[in-house]
C-alpha cells in the first residue's frame, strides 16, 4: 500500500474502497457513484488504473496499490498535482484524486500524450464542476515536467 | 453499502482444476467471479442474489492470447486491455479491439474480462457482436471433461446459456483468415465511454467484384440476447451489392431483431437505427 506492506483482516468481498477509507484511514480516495461509472474512487493496482469500489478485498491481496496519498514524494507534489493547482483543475475536489491518478497512469505510459490521449485516459472520470477543459490543460501541462519511471534524463 | 456482507462468502480458486472441483462438489452453490465489474455493482446495490463466489482472478492459466496457424485462442480471463494490447487481434480481428475500446473506460477495461462478459449474458454487451462476426467458439471445462460450443448457439434466451452449473468457460477461439473482408463496428449510446449501448452493431462482408460472397451481421441491445442476423445474411449472400440492395436490407433486418422499450431507448428508435447501421455498412461496401 503506497510502498509499504500492510496486513489487515476483512471480509473477502469488502470493497477495496471501504477498506482504504475506513480501515486504513486513506480518505483521499472518494466514493462517487459506487457502481464503476464515475472514477472518483480510482486507484492503481500493479500500475493499472481500477475503480476501488469494484475490487473485492480478496483480489487486492498481494498486490501493489497506489492511492492519491502515495504519489507525492514528501512535500514535493507529483507533477500532475502541481499542474492541477496551477491550471485550476480542481474545484469541489471529489473527482480530483481519481482524475490525478488516471493522469499519472497516462503519463507513465505515453511520453507525449495529445489532447485526445488525455480525453481517452480520463473518459471514465466524471467531473460536475470544471467542464473538463482546465483538467485537460493541467494534464497536458504536467507532461512538461513529469519524467516517467525508468526514463533517464 | 446496502448489503450485509456477512451473508456472503468468497473463496480463492488455486488453479483451474481446483475451481472445477469446487464447482463440481456443490453444483450451483458457488458462482464464478472474474473481474467483478458486473457483480460488485450488484453487491453494492443490494441486488446480488447468489451468496457464495469463487474467485478466479488468480488463475493465470486462464490468461493470455495464443496464436496458432489456424486459430487465435483468448483466455477467458483476458481483460479488455489485454485484447486492446494484442497485436494479432489488432491486425486480424479489429472489431474485437473496437468493441473493447468502447466498453467502459480505462479502469473498467483493466478489470472486465471476455469470459465474464460472455457469462454475464447481457443482451447489451458490446463485445459479443464482434465475436459472433468472427465465428467464435467457446471452450468449456468441467470435471466431466471438455467441450466446444459455437458461440452463435451459446445464448439460448435472456440470461439463459448452454453452460451447466459445474462448468467454466476457459477460452474463446476465433478462426483466422478473414483478411480482405469489409468490417465495421458501431456502438450507438449516450456517450462513447462508460455508457451502455442503445444499439451496437458488428458486420463483416466478403465482397468480390461487386458481389456479396459471404456476410456476417450481429447486434447487441435489440433482442433478449445478442443476435446474429442469419436470415438477413442469407437474403444478401450471393447478391450484387447496390444501393437498392442496401435499402432492401432494412426490411430483412427488421425481421431479425426484436427490441424493447427500456431506460436507454425504445423499440422504434432501435429498429430504425439497426436498419440505418446495416444500410450504411452495405453502402460503404460499394466504394
Amino acid at each position: 500500500m503506497n510502498g509499504e506492506a500492510v496486513s489487515l483482516q476483512g471480509h473477502p468481498m469488502s470493497r477495496l474502497l471501504d477498506v482504504l477509507r475506513t480501515t486504513l484511514r486513506l480518505t483521499g480516495t472518494k466514493e462517487g457513484c459506487g457502481e464503476g461509472e464515475c472514477g472518483a474512487c480510482a486507484v492503481t493496482i500493479d500500475g493499472r488504473l481500477v475503480n476501488s469500489c469494484l475490487i473485492p478485498l480478496l483480489q487486492a491481496e498481494g498486490t501493489s496499490i497506489v492511492t492519491i496519498e502515495g504519489i507525492s514524494s514528501g512535500d514535493e507534489l507529483h507533477a500532475v498535482q502541481q499542474a492541477f493547482i496551477e491550471y485550476g483543475g480542481a474545484q469541489c475536489g471529489i473527482c480530483t484524486p481519481g482524475m490525478v491518478l488516471a493522469a499519472t497512469v497516462l503519463l507513465d505510459r505515453v511520453a507525449e500524450p495529445c489532447l485526445e490521449d488525455v480525453q481517452h485516459a480520463l473518459a471514465g472520470n466524471l467531473c460536475r464542476c470544471t467542464g473538463y477543459m482546465r483538467i485537460f490543460e493541467a494534464v497536458l501541462a504536467a507532461v512538461k515536467y513529469h519524467r516517467p519511471p525508468g526514463v533517464v534524463a | 453499502m446496502r448489503t450485509w456482507l456477512a451473508d456472503f462468502d468468497m473463496r480463492n480458486a488455486a488453479s483451474l482444476d481446483d475451481a472445477l472441483e469446487v464447482l463440481a462438489g456443490e453444483p450451483g452453490a458457488w458462482t464464478p467471479f472474474a473481474g467483478g465489474t458486473d457483480l460488485m455493482v450488484l453487491l453494492e446495490a443490494g441486488k446480488l442474489t447468489r451468496k457464495r463466489y469463487l474467485n478466479l482472478w488468480s488463475i493465470d492459466q486462464l490468461r493470455g492470447i495464443r496464436e496458432d496457424p489456424q486459430v487465435v485462442t483468448i483466455g477467458a480471463l483476458a481483460t479488455y486491455t489485454d485484447l486492446l494490447e494484442s497485436r494479432v487481434l489488432q491486425d486480424e480481428f479489429p472489431l474485437v479491439c473496437a468493441a473493447a475500446r468502447e466498453t467502459g473506460a480505462v479502469a473498467i477495461q483493466n478489470r472486465g474480462t471476455i469470459g465474464g462478459n460472455i457469462a454475464n449474458a447481457s443482451p447489451a454487451a458490446d463485445l459479443p457482436p464482434a465475436l459472433l462476426i468472427y465465428d467464435a467458439a467457446l471452450q468449456i471445462a468441467s470435471t466431466r471433461g471438455r467441450r466446444v460450443v459455437s458461440y452463435v448457439d451459446f445464448h439460448k434466451g435472456y440470461k439463459v446459456m448452454d453452460l451447466a452449473p459445474d462448468e467454466l468457460i476457459t477460452a474463446i477461439t476465433v478462426p483466422r483468415g478473414r483478411g480482405g473482408w469489409i468490417q465495421s463496428y458501431r456502438k450507438v449510446g449516450a456517450r462513447r465511454a462508460q455508457a451502455i449501448s442503445k444499439v451496437c452493431f458488428a458486420a463483416a462482408a466478403d465482397v468480390v467484384a461487386g458481389q456479396v460472397r459471404d456476410i456476417r451481421i450481429a447486434f447487441g441491445s435489440v433482442a433478449p440476447t445478442v443476435v446474429r442476423c442469419t436470415r438477413t445474411e442469407a437474403a444478401l449472400r450471393g447478391q450484387t451489392l447496390t444501393r437498392d440492395l442496401a435499402a432492401a436490407a432494412r426490411a430483412y433486418v427488421d425481421r431479425d431483431v426484436s427490441p424493447i422499450d427500456d431506460i436507454r431507448s425504445n423499440e422504434r428508435y432501435r429498429r430504425t437505427v439497426a436498419a440505418n447501421l446495416l444500410e450504411q455498412f452495405l453502402v460503404g461496401g460499394l466504394r
